[in-house]
C-alpha cells in the first residue's frame, strides 16, 4: 500500500488533465504563431484556455500570462513591480520571512541592486496581519508580496484585507498562490489582488506550466525575451499541451473546492488530533486558517530524514523541513520564521493529503507516525537526556 | 538511483548495537542538536584492551544512524590500538559509500568512537594515578 501524502510537493495529474493535453501532442500540434490551419487550431485552443483560466479568477483573458511554473511567475511579478517602482523613485518592497525561495531569492537579487526589503514577522501561527502590512508601508513602497497560503505549514493569509490596505495606500499587491489556487476560492477583484502566481502541478495539472495573473494596467517586464508570444511579455513557443491541461485541471479543481474541503478538513483535523497525542510534539501553523490538506508537526528528540525514510518503508510518502532533507545545514526557514528553534525544527514532518485520502489511511498514518517517532526516540541520546532530566524539554 | 546504498539502508533499518551499556568504561558523545546530529558511543573494554562490547545511540538522519551502526561493527571485538586507527573513510567504504553531502555523518562516527576511546584512556589513567597516590 502506498499513501501519497506529499501533495504540497506535487500532485498526480488528473485524468481530465491528461485527456485535455493528449490531442495537442499528436493531432493539433501546430505552433500558435503559424498562419496555417494546423497552427491556427492551436492558437484557438490557446485563446480558449486563457479564457477558461481567467474565468476561474474573475479576471480578463488578457490578464493571464502562461509561464513555465510558479517560480517564473513569481520572478516576473516581482521584477515587474520593481521596475515600475524604481521609475518613480520607489525602491521599497514588503514581504514576509516565510515566502517561497522563488520570492525570497528574487528579493535578495533586488536588494543587491539597491532595493530596500522589509520581511514581516509571521508570528507563531504563521499569519501576517493587515495592520502590520499597513504599518510597514512607506511613501517609497512599490510592492507588497505575500503568499496566499504557506507551502510548509499551510497557514492562510488574510489576502483580501491585505490587498485592501495596499490599495488604500496605492501600493501594488502580488500574492504567490501556488498552494492556494484550486484549493481556495480566489476572485482577484473581490480580493484586491493585482498580481498572482500559480503552478499547475499543485492541483493535478502538469509540471512545467504556471500562470501569472497581472492586472492589465501593470506593464510587465520580460524574464524571457524572444518573441511576440504572450503579448510580447514572455518569449518562447507556448506549451500548448501543458496549457490545455492546466486549464482543465484548474476548472476541475475550482469546481470542486467546497466538496474537496468538506471531505479533507475533517480528515485533516482527525490526523492532527491523532498526532497531537504524541508527547512533546507541536502542530505548526494555524489550526483554523489552514489549507484543507495540510498537517505539519515537530517532534522533539528525533530527526526528520530518518522519520521520512521509515515512513516510506511503511508506504507513506511525506516530507520534512529538517536540514538533512534540504541539503543545507539549516532546517526550514519557514519553521525558523514561526519561532521553532533548530533543535525541534530538525524533527518536522509534513503530511499533505490528497482529495482521495480515506479515513482508514488517516488511522494508518496516525499509528505509523506514532510508532516511528517512538522507535527513533528509543535510540536517540537527546530523548534519553530529556527523559532523564539532563536536558530541558522545548516542547511541553 | 536511490539516495543511499543497500548497505546504508540495511544498517539504517536494522541498526546493530543500538542501546546503552550500563557498565561502560568509555563513553563519547559528539555533535549538537543545532546541526541535527548527535552520536553517543558506549564502550566496554576488558583488561586485555579488547573492546568486548559497544553500543550506540544516535539522533540524526538515515546516514548518521547507519554510520554509527557500521562504526560499532568495525570496532567490536577489536583491540583498542586498532580502534584508534578507525577513520571516517573506512566507515563510508564499509557502507558502500555515502552521498557527498552525507560524508560528515561518517566523520561524526569516527569522532564519536575516538571520543569514547579517549574517555576510556583518561579513566584508566585516572584510576592508575588514584592507586599511586598516598
Amino acid at each position: 500500500m502506498t499513501i501519497y501524502a506529499d501533495n504540497a510537493a506535487t500532485t498526480r495529474m488528473s485524468q481530465t488533465a491528461i485527456n485535455a493535453m493528449l490531442p495537442y501532442m499528436g493531432e493539433i500540434y501546430g505552433n500558435p504563431s503559424s498562419l496555417h490551419t494546423v497552427g491556427q487550431k492551436a492558437n484557438e485552443a490557446l485563446t480558449e484556455a486563457r479564457e477558461r483560466v481567467a474565468k476561474c479568477f474573475g479576471c480578463e483573458p488578457r490578464e493571464i500570462l502562461f509561464t513555465s511554473g510558479g517560480s517564473e511567475a513569481d520572478n516576473q511579478a516581482i521584477v515587474s513591480a520593481a521596475r515600475i517602482g524604481e521609475k518613480k523613485g520607489k525602491k521599497h518592497i514588503i514581504s514576509t520571512a516565510f515566502e517561497h525561495h522563488a520570492v525570497l531569492h528574487t528579493l535578495a537579487k533586488l536588494e543587491k541592486e539597491g532595493f530596500d526589503v522589509t520581511l514581516l514577522d509571521v508570528h507563531e501561527n504563521g499569519i501576517v496581519t493587515p495592520e502590520e502590512v499597513a504599518a510597514a508601508i512607506r511613501p517609497d513602497t512599490c510592492l507588497v508580496t505575500i503568499m496566499y497560503a504557506n507551502n510548509e505549514i499551510g497557514s492562510i493569509q488574510p489576502i483580501p484585507e491585505i490587498g485592501k490596505v495596499c490599495h488604500e495606500k496605492g501600493v501594488l499587491f502580488h500574492t504567490d498562490a501556488v498552494q492556494a489556487a484550486g484549493h481556495i476560492h480566489i476572485d482577484v477583484n473581490e480580493q484586491n489582488i493585482d498580481m498572482l502566481s500559480l503552478s499547475a502541478h499543485k492541483f493535478h495539472g502538469p509540471k512545467g506550466t504556471g500562470v501569472l495573473f497581472a492586472k492589465k494596467s501593470i506593464p510587465l517586464t520580460n524574464i524571457i525575451e524572444g518573441g511576440a508570444q504572450e503579448r510580447g511579455k514572455r518569449g518562447g513557443t507556448e506549451n500548448i499541451p501543458g496549457i490545455m491541461a492546466t486549464a482543465a485541471a484548474l476548472e476541475e479543481a475550482c469546481a470542486n473546492i467546497d466538496k474537496n474541503a468538506a471531505h479533507l478538513i475533517p480528515l485533516r483535523d482527525k490526523l492532527i488530533a491523532g498526532l497531537d497525542k504524541i508527547p512533546h510534539s507541536i502542530l505548526n501553523g494555524d489550526r483554523v486558517n489552514r489549507l484543507p490538506g495540510n498537517v505539519n508537526f515537530c517532534f522533539e528528540g528525533i530527526e526528520g530524514e530518518s522519520l521520512l525514510l521509515l515512513l516510506d518503508d511503511k508506504g507513506i510518502c511525506a516530507s520534512s523541513g529538517s536540514a538533512c532533507t534540504s541539503g543545507s545545514l539549516d532546517p526550514s526557514h519557514v519553521l525558523l520564521a514561526i519561532g521553532r528553534v533548530h533543535d525541534v525544527a530538525h524533527g518536522s514532518l509534513r503530511l499533505s493529503l490528497g482529495e482521495d485520502v480515506t479515513e482508514e489511511q488517516v488511522d494508518y498514518m496516525i499509528a505509523a507516525v506514532t510508532d516511528v517517532v517512538a522507535y527513533l526516540r528509543s535510540m536517540s541520546p537527546v530523548w534519553r537526556d530529556l527523559q532523564e532530566g539532563r536536558r530541558e524539554y522545548i516542547l511541553k | 538511483m536511490a539516495l543511499y546504498s543497500d548497505k546504508v539502508m540495511d544498517h539504517f533499518r536494522n541498526p546493530r548495537n543500538v542501546g546503552v551499556l550500563e557498565d561502560a568504561n568509555g563513553i563519547g558523545e559528539v555533535g549538537n542538536t543545532m546541526c541535527g546530529d548527535i552520536m553517543k558511543i558506549y564502550l566496554k573494554v576488558n583488561d586485555d584492551e579488547i573492546i568486548e562490547d559497544v553500543k550506540f545511540e544516535t539522533f540524526g538522519c538515515g546516514s548518521a544512524i547507519a554510520s554509527s551502526s557500521m562504526a560499532t561493527e568495525l570496532i567490536k571485538g577489536k583491540p583498542v590500538s586498532e580502534a584508534l586507527e578507525l577513520t571516517n573513510k573506512a566507515v563510508a567504504e564499509a557502507l558502500d559509500g555515502l552521498p557527498a553531502h552525507k560524508m560528515h555523518c561518517s566523520v561524526l562516527a569516527e569522532e564519536a568512537i575516538q571520543a569514547a576511546l579517549e574517555d576510556y584512556q583518561n579513566k584508566k589513567l585516572a584510576a592508575k594515578q588514584g592507586v599511586t597516590q598516598p
